[in-house]
Order: structure tokens, then sequence, then C-alpha cells
């Protein structure tokens, strides 16, 4: 139920995508056993948060070890088999942070590891060698002469080759791909001129001349690795992130065999299975009940937050949720078949029309990789020319155009500063799990809000208890304990004073039922009370002749108010398109004071209102939780969904909101507009250093000092500015 | 000059301590978690007695 298809799958346009693993691997590893639990533990933050958590679940029997990861808020929990996962959400829920089941086996991310720590040491590698190259260069610079600096100049040698052949594999590795693509990336020039540095300077030191480019050639690799190696770090955490979302769910039956409940992955349950579904769970299939009667939850489907009637007969589909009685259900469809995997087919669609998003980097790079080859080959042609054919002064040049040109700073300019703004937003709550995510966030004009699970949290608080009778609403909360279905929960949790009812039973899918002074009284749906039914969400109590309706609104998701807010203060007009009816949407567009809303949208009229705006000129910006949502969220220039969302609504967003709290969405939108901002100035600055030092070097006065100056000049200043990002 | 010869190879020895040491802590994964390294060393629990 999990990776919908994707027509683009390069890695790097979307590292998300490629790695969120399908529901049947998750089951299959979810079932082996094994002693080391990995728990996600979003609200770990503190010193204080890791000796609560480790000692409080070392301290539960046949727990060997705990040990919290901050960095990635995980703990991963050393156990005797005994322990179940359930018992440490449990034990860590009483110490009082929110915990979720990971899977071990998929979070290994051994390949992403290994790959950092290579760069790193690479890093490390040409850090080291920088720093001896310089000192051996500045005895150079200050006026070494003949055999002093000659030995100088071997020493370097000595020290910058071997760097360079180890440190440099990653850019020579790519630009030969890209060469054999017939395409003329980043790392063509970058190559080059690491390679044209280090052997001109080889052939200049056997030849005792006066420039060697050892500190150049070995600092270009330097900072280049050290971009490489943030957009490295942004890329493996927007990774591991998708993959703890889709180890959220590990989609699992209750299957009933000859009398016998087994529990088993989706993947093994077929067409004409019998299906448990207590109360509280999620449909894991499509199909019909056969047993039991119950009321469902379609909210995340279709929007619609009132409950509806289940008893036998009734076709259910996969995601909706039982609330109240057992349901027995004979499947019709389950896994790929079933009517989640059916909704891909849209997004699918969807996602065709969207027209590809170039970043800045990339229209940087598109501009910046010929003009560099052909000012460089243009100097050496001229001064092959000037000279009359003097090759080795020739080549000099031209290998410092390439050193002075190479984009250094360009390589930096974008990883540090979106480094820096998904940290923020990630200490904020915010995941960003897309490339460019960022940058298209800082483009949006319009925001399309979802309403129920995302601005609303699909939890009902009564709205009119003051207009009834305390009779009523003692006799009402007295009955309303008797029941789990969140309406009775809200009402017996508002209500207060209890009456004394006696002979309480529930009729699962209509209400409760009990004794009052003699009477019968009864409260649960209309037609069984007998009252009048309304348009909002309500339930109904008869009290002899008299019924009474007790109404409810959705509660607010906190924080949803103060984004909404923002967005409007940053002059982004707000929109609410929700599928449910217009009674409850429009209590809520007014709450929110959201003057454009739609009612009773379906999945495929979301997309074509996104489609339409789109068309007009809008960059929207789409939050959703449902799968009702996926299509639009597609459709829209960038997304937000929340971490209580279905699985392929997150897949399909391109951010996802880590906390119950919703304000960070306005922050988001400032943070990614100044973001492209600092990105944009980073290239100027670039620019800037390259329009100074480039006709200093096609003239042919870059000394060795005049290269390592303007490169370690525009590389620090373009790092300190991302780091302005406030 | 004479004192470059033995500078040099000493300076150069030194960088390369500092750069096995940085390789040992790569290998013992002290990258890892580094928000929880700084953290760790603010918990009091161990103050009193050493981690058995």
């Amino acid at each position: 139920m999990t990776a919908l298809p994707r027509l683009e799958t390069t890695p790097s346009a979307c590292p998300a995508c490629a790695v969120v693993p399908s529901a049947e691997r998750l089951a299959a590893l979810s079932a082996a056993a094994s002693g080391r639990i990995m728990l996600s533990l979003p609200g770990a933050h503190c010193a204080a948060c890791i000796s609560t958590v480790e000692s409080g679940l070392a301290a539960l029997p046949g727990v060997r070890s705990a040990r919290v990861n901050l960095t990635s808020r995980r703990v991963s929990v050393d156990a005797e088999p005994i322990v179940s996962t359930e018992t440490l959400i449990l034990a860590l829920k009483r110490l009082g942070y929110e915990a979720h089941e990971l899977d071990a086996g998929l979070l290994s991310a051994t390949e992403t590891d290994r790959q950092g720590r290579e760069l790193l040491m690479r890093l490390g590698v040409a850090g080291f060698s920088m720093m001896n190259v310089m000192l051996l260069s500045v005895a150079v610079w200050s006026g070494a002469e003949d055999a002093t600096r000659d030995m100088f100049h071997w020493i370097s040698a000595a020290i910058a080759i071997p760097t360079v052949i180890f440190a440099g594999q990653p850019f020579f590795r790519s630009a030969w791909t890209a060469l054999k693509a017939r395409r003329l990336g980043m790392d063509v020039p970058i190559s080059l001129a690491i390679i044209l540095a280090s052997s001109i300077s080889l052939y200049e030191t056997a030849k005792g001349g006066h420039h060697a480019y050892f500190d150049a050639a070995v600092m270009l690799t330097f900072f280049l690795l050290a971009g490489r190696y943030l957009d490295h770090r942004t890329r493996a955490v927007a990774r591991s992130a998708a993959e703890e979302l889709a180890a959220l769910e590990v989609p699992r039956a209750i299957v009933l065999r000859e009398g016998i409940e087994l529990v088993l992955p989706i993947s093994e349950v077929s067409a004409g299975d019998l299906v448990l579904v207590r109360p509280g769970g999620r449909m894991p299939v499509d199909g019909v009940v056969t047993d039991g009667s119950s009321e469902l939850d379609r909210s995340l489907l279709t929007g619609e937050s009132l409950p509806a009637y289940a008893g036998p007969g009734t076709v259910i589909s996969a995601g909706e949720v039982n609330l109240t009685g057992p349901l027995t259900v004979r499947v019709t469809a389950a896994g790929k078949d079933s009517s989640l995997h059916r909704m891909a087919d849209l997004v699918a669609i969807a996602e065709s029309a969207k027209t590809r998003y170039t970043s800045l980097a990339d229209r940087a790079a598109r501009l910046y990789s010929p003009g560099v080859h052909l000012l460089s080959f243009g100097a050496f042609a001229v001064w092959m020319w000037i000279t009359g054919g003097d090759v080795r002064f020739a080549i000099n040049i031209s290998a410092a155009v390439l050193i002075i040109t190479c984009p250094c700073a360009l390589g930096l300019a974008v990883p540090a500063v979106v480094t820096a703004a998904s940290g923020k937003l990630f200490r904020k709550g915010l995941l960003i799990k897309h490339g460019t995510a960022l940058e298209r966030l800082a483009e949006v004009d319009t925001v399309v809000f979802d309403k129920t699970g995302t601005l609303t949290l699909g939890m009902p608080e009564p709205t009119n208890l003051q207009d009834h009778p305390a009779e009523a609403l003692a006799v009402a909360v007295a009955l309303a304990r008797a029941s789990s279905h969140p309406l009775a929960m809200a009402l017996a949790a508002a209500g207060g004073e209890a009456a004394g009812v006696t002979d309480l039973y529930e009729v699962p899918g209509y209400g409760i039922e009990g004794q009052w002074r003699g009477r019968r009284v009864r409260l649960g749906r209309a037609l069984w009370t007998g009252a009048e039914p309304m348009d909002v969400t309500a339930t109904y109590l008869s009290l002899g002749d008299a019924s009474y309706g007790f109404t409810f609104a959705d509660r607010l998701r906190p924080g949803a108010e103060a984004a909404v807010n923002a967005l409007a203060a940053q002059g982004k007009k707000v929109l609410l398109i929700s599928g449910d009816a217009e009674g409850a949407v429009r209590d809520l567009a007014q709450r929110l004071g959201i003057t454009g809303w739609t009612a009773g949208a379906l999945p495929a009229e979301k997309a074509a209102a996104v489609a339409q705006l789109s068309a007009q000129g809008h960059r929207v910006l789409m939050v959703g939780d449902g799968l009702n949502d996926t299509a639009a969220l597609v459709a829209a220039h960038v997304s937000i969904s929340p971490a209580s969302a279905l699985d392929a609504a997150r897949v399909a967003s391109d951010i996802v909101l880590l906390g119950q709290d919703m304000a960070p969405i306005g922050d988001a939108t400032r943070i990614a507009a100044q973001a492209t901002r600092r990105i944009r100035e980073n290239f100027a600055i670039s620019i800037l250093y390259n329009v100074v030092a480039v006709p200093v070097a096609l003239v042919g006065l870059a000394t060795p000092l005049a290269a390592a100056l303007a490169m370690s000049l525009s590389s620090i200043t373009v790092s300190l500015n991302a780091l302005r990002l406030k | 000059m004479t004192i470059l010869g033995i500078l040099i190879p000493v300076s150069l020895l030194l960088g390369g301590i500092g750069l096995a040491a940085f390789f040992w802590s790569l290998r013992s994964r002290q990258y890892e978690d580094p928000q929880g390294d700084a953290n760790r060393i603010l918990t009091k629990d161990w103050d009193d007695h050493p981690k058995p």
C-alpha cells in the first residue's frame, strides 16, 4: 500500500521516492523477531530526556540496555525476545514520550552510512594536506628561491598528488559518468581543473619553474568536498526520515481460519478470507461485512467527518476506521487490488501533468559549465597566438583560468543554505523530503487546506451543552460513559455530573440504551432515538417523549489558527477545499476567517481545482492528509502533509509536519523565502569574485597566491552568508 | 636552513597524528549522534559513582 508509481525516479531528483519500501517488504521484515527494537521518539530534545528514557526503559523486566540517539530522535533497545514493542511504547507513554515502532532491519541504512563516512574521510585527508601544503606555500609566496623553492614544491607535490588522487575520486567518477552520457555537468570542469592544476604544477616543479598550483588543487578538492558532504547529509536525513515514516505503519490483519485468529501480513491475505477488525482498527482490505454491526470513520478517504453505519452487507474499503463494534469482513480485494491502490492511478495522472522544476543550482550549472570551458580554451588559443606557440605558458594561463573560475563558492552556495534552512525547519518539526521543496515553497502565493485531519484533528468537541436542561445532560453523560464511540467519549469528557442510569448496554452501530427512573433512555443515531436529524455532526438523546440533539464540532489542530493568520499576513491567498458536508466546512471557514471554501469536493475535483489554480499562474501549496488529497498534493507546486496522514499522502508530499502543531507552516514559508534569497545572494557573491579575478587570470597575472586568496575568500563569505539565516 | 630538515618532518608527523586520530574517531562511530553526546555530558547520573 506504500510506494506509488513515480514517473521520475532518478535518485538525485527525489531521494525519498526511491527509498520508500513496499508494504510487503515491511511486513516480511517485521515478522522476523529480533532482540533489537528501534523506536522513533519525536519528543526527545534534552539531556534530561536521555536519562529519563534510558533509565525508564532499563528498569523494565527483560530489557538489557537502551540507548537514545538524540540527533535522529530514536531509541534502540536491546531486549530479550519476550519484551514486545507495545510494552515499550506504553512504558514510554507513561514517562511522557510519544513513541512509534520502527523497523530495525529497514533502518540500518548501511549504504548511506558508508557513503557518508567515506566522504568525511576524504574531507579529512583533503583538510590535512590543505593545511600542510598551505604552510609550505606561504614560504614560497614570501620569497623562497632556487633550491629551497624547488624542495618546497617537491614536498607539496608529495602531499598533494596522493591527496588529489584519493580525495578527488567522487568528482572524477561523476565527471566520467557525465561524459559517458555526453553531458557537461558541474563535475567535468571541476575534475579538469584539479587534474590540469596538479599535472601542470608537477611539470613546472620538474622544470624548476616559479609557479606551482598544488595548494589550489588541494584547496579546491577540500572546499568542494565540504559542499558535497553537506549535500549528502541533507539527503541522508531526508532519506532516513522517509524510511521512518514508511515504517510507522506495519500493515497486518487478523485473519479467521477455521475459527482460529491469525495475525498475518497483508501480503498473505487473499480474496475470500475472513478478516476480523476490532473497534479502533483500520480496515486492512476491501470487503463486505458478514457479521457484526458498527460505525465507520471514512474521513481519511472522503473527508466526511460524520461516521457511517456498517452492518452485514455493507461494502467497506481499505483505510476506513472501525469505531464501535467488532466486524467480520469477507475480503474482496487485498494489497495491490484494493481501492487504496486504485487511487494511485489518479496520482500518476497528476504527476505526468506536473512540469519538472529546475532548481536554481541546476540553472546556474547549465549556464556556468560551457562558459568555463570556452573561457579556458579561448585563453589557451589567444595566448598560443600572442606568444607564437609557447604551449607551456598558454597551458599555465588556461589552468589558472580554470582554477579561478572553479565553482568553489558555487558548490558551497546551495548546500550550505539548504543545510542551514532544513536544520532550522527540522527543529520546528518540519521535515523536507525533496531537494527542491524549499525553493518551490518560497514561490508559493496560494495555500489550499484540507479540512478533516489537517486543520482539524478529527476529534469532536460538543458545542451546545448549555442549551440542554441539566437533567438531560446528566442522563446523556451517564449513557455516553458506557461507549467508546468518539462522540460518546467527547460527551463523557465534557459533560460533568452523571445521572443514575442502570442496565446500560451498547447496540453497536446504533447507540447506547439504559433504564432511568423506570423509563427507557437512548443515546445514539437520529432514527434509532426517534429524533429529527440535523446537517451537522450530532448525537441524539431520547428521554421519554422529548429528544435532544447534541451537536459537535471537530477540534481544531493546535496552531491551525496561527498558521492561517501567518499565511494571510504574508499576503498569501488561503483556500479551504474539503470533501465534508457543507455545514461543517462553513463553520470551520468562519472560525478561521477563510473566505474561499468549497465543500463536498471529490478527490478528482480537488486535484482539478489545484490544477486550475496553477493554470491561472498561481503557485499552490497544498496541505492535506487524506487519500482524497493525494492527487491534489501531487498536482500542487509544493505540498505538506501531517505525520498522522495516510502513507500514500505522506509519500506524495514534499514536506512532512512531524508534530501536531500546525503553526510551523507559517514559519516555513518565511524561512524558505529567506533561504532562496540567500542562495541568490551567494550566486551573486561568487559571480562578483569571478568578475574581478577572471580578467586577472586571462592577462596572465594570476599567481598561485591570488588564486588561493580568491578561492578561500569567496568560499568563506558564501558559508558565512548561509549562516545568517534566521 | 638545516633546521628545515628537522622541522618539516616534525610538522608533517604532528599533522599525521591528527589525521590518524580523526580516522580513529570516524571508525569508532563518534559522529553518529553529535547532539546526544553534547547533551550527555550534562547528565548527573554518574557524578557520584562510575557507570557499572
